[in-house]
């Protein structure tokens, strides 16, 4: 045989060691193991999902089978919306605790965006790189993780008492705004940056301020991460019971919040209220608020991943 | 414009470096620059990465008033005026001199606010439409897009992007132009486009061009400098010098400097 053709069978057989093989089997049972941590996590959510769903649904839908001692009074969702709380956890609606939250929501919303979005344009934008700066970004990141009953501890120092607003849904609102007014400033922030430097120093090399550069081309290009970061501090602040309750929200409210100065109740205090209560029919109309809940972070996510896949691309 | 016709001597020069140096921190980019730059000229700065041509330019209008510990020292001086006095408004000056840059770098939005924005910021709202049509015409971008002026910017070719960031630069009607490697992101044909439309240009503005393209500079300049980056002593920093500064023709036919010649012939670099 020639040289060169036991060098080529040679070389041929180091291709075939095997190993393909090896790799493919510790490679499937990485896959593997993924897989099955998702699996975990959604199956954990669905059964809770399936488990509210199932309960709660009694107070929802009019046409579900129920037993023959009592006829239920709350059987829609506009029922559900609409009435006040009760004695009677088949009469009891959910009204006034919605209500709440819409205040507290709308609340939060005026008050975070415009402080929220010009601390971070600010910071990003016109702060000196010096020591205060620095120092003030820590304790922004460091605030962001601060438990949320202190910040009901603070609302209760401070609008409650201090500035005498009572426990008010205006108290409420405003102690949530501190509470996501961080995540907020950070998301914000995030989305400043992501604008290029080139767009910056586009408009100044055409005459521009700083000042221009930053309202007319940086923010409005931010503006999409900044509502989305919004909306996403808006869906945390939904759900937060522990500041309201330190606070001094109410727990039974047996009428709509009218100004800013009513007293309130918000759908996660008016949830765990019910869940407290010893009789089994309680759990249903609990599970109704938490589906109420749940519909409503999912709309608010679903509107946060809108406005960012809608404008995203035109950067 | 109506500066063209009090151009009498065509030797007049628009920027005066003298003893130029530009550090970041401790870091030297760039010194011991002496030049002079003529009027509705294509003036090209050329040179390995590193040697401080950029950072240069960029003096030329400020922007490294905007890099945090950059500093200028020595003088340089924009038809007569210290461009670094106290008094000079950096704002003012950039709308003087216009800046194209490297990557195309339109703003997200419609083709028409691209060029509206300049317009705006300085205060030449009269007449607009006349205005975007006029920039866009001498960009020549003009026939390609007076259909969807309304279009997303981002929607054009890289090198029609670029026709845009021209236009809007030279709407704001600057007396001289420069450009930081404008071709650099662009494909043959669409900087031979650029090309043409600088000797287009040249008419009414002045230009200063940055490039790493020896082709470019030569076909499309009239004067070249060339730098080049020098390591100092203990060899740990690298600074840019101007090696050797004249008619393009003349640079890359006879020139001066050994080195010179060796980068040109793209032996070394």
């Amino acid at each position: 045989m020639l040289p060169e053709s036991i060098e080529k069978n040679m070389s041929n057989e180091t291709l075939i060691t095997g190993k393909k093989a090896e790799n493919a089997i510790k490679e499937s049972l990485f896959l593997f193991t993924l897989y099955i941590c998702v699996t975990i996590a959604i199956l954990t959510l669905m059964t809770l999902i399936y488990d509210v769903l199932s309960t709660g649904i009694t107070r929802l839908t009019s046409d579900y089978e129920v037993g023959l001692i009592t006829k239920i009074q709350i059987d829609n969702p506009v029922d559900f919306l609409t009435t006040l709380d009760s004695r009677y956890p088949d009469r009891a609606g959910i009204g006034p605790a919605f209500a709440g939250t819409v205040w507290l929501m709308i609340i939060v919303v005026f008050v975070t965006f415009p402080f929220g979005t010009g601390a971070a344009i600010y910071l990003q934008e016109f702060a000196p790189k010096n020591r205060l700066t620095r120092f003030i970004e820590l304790n922004l990141t460091n605030l962001a993780g601060v438990p949320s009953v202190i910040y009901g501890l603070l609302g209760l120092a401070v609008f409650v008492r201090l500035a005498g607003f009572g426990r008010s849904v205006l108290s409420g609102g405003l102690t949530l705004t501190l509470l996501i007014l961080p995540v907020v400033i950070v998301a914000s922030r995030e989305a400043l940056k992501a604008v290029p430097d080139t767009i910056r120093q586009g408009a100044l090399a055409l005459g521009a301020t700083k000042f221009q550069a930053v309202f007319r081309q940086v923010v409005p290009s931010a503006i999409p991460g900044m509502v989305t970061g919004m909306v996403l501090g808006l869906s945390r602040a939904i759900g937060e019971t522990a500041p309201l309750i330190f606070m001094g929200a109410l727990t039974y409210v047996n009428y709509f919040p009218d100004t800013p100065l009513s007293g309130f109740t918000a759908i996660p205090i008016q949830v765990y209220n019910w869940i407290g209560y010893p009789q089994a029919e309680w759990r249903e109309t609990a599970s109704a608020g938490i589906i109420l809940l749940l519909g409503l972070l999912l709309i608010m996510n679903s509107l946060a991943i809108f406005i960012r896949n809608r404008y995203e691309k035109d950067l | 414009m109506e500066t063209k016709e009090t151009v009498q001597v065509n030797n007049e020069s628009v920027f005066n470096v003298s003893d130029l140096s530009v550090s970041y921190g401790d870091f030297v980019a760039i010194k011991n620059v002496n030049m002079d730059i003529t009027k509705n000229k294509i003036t090209a700065f050329i040179g390995p990465s590193g040697c401080g041509k950029s950072t240069l330019i960029r003096t030329f209008n400020r922007m490294n008033d905007l890099i945090l510990g950059a500093k200028v020292n020595g003088t340089i001086t924009y038809q007569g005026v210290d461009l670094y006095d106290k008094m000079v408004d950096p704002v003012q000056v950039r709308r003087r001199i216009g800046m194209v840059f490297q990557k195309p770098n339109p703003f997200p939005k419609t083709i028409k606010e691209n060029i509206t924005f300049g317009l705006k910021v300085n205060n030449m709202t009269d007449n607009m439409d006349d205005r975007v049509e006029k920039a866009l015409t001498q960009a020549a971008l003009w026939d390609e897009v007076k259909d969807d002026l309304d279009k997303n910017a981002l929607e054009l070719s890289g090198g029609q992007q670029q026709r845009l960031c021209i236009a809007r630069t030279i709407a704001v009607e600057p007396d001289t132009i420069l450009m930081d490697e404008p071709c650099s992101a662009l494909d043959p044909v669409a900087t031979k486009k650029i090309e043409d439309l600088m000797q287009e240009l040249v008419k009414e503005f002045s230009i200063l061009i940055v490039t790493h393209n020896m082709q470019q500079a030569s076909r499309s300049s009239d004067y070249c400098a060339f730098f080049t980056t020098k390591t100092s002593d203990d060899g740990k920093r690298r600074t840019g010098e101007l090696v050797e500064f004249n008619e393009t023709s003349v640079m890359f036919t006879t020139p001066d400097k050994e080195l010179t010649e060796q980068y040109i012939s793209g032996r070394f670099g």
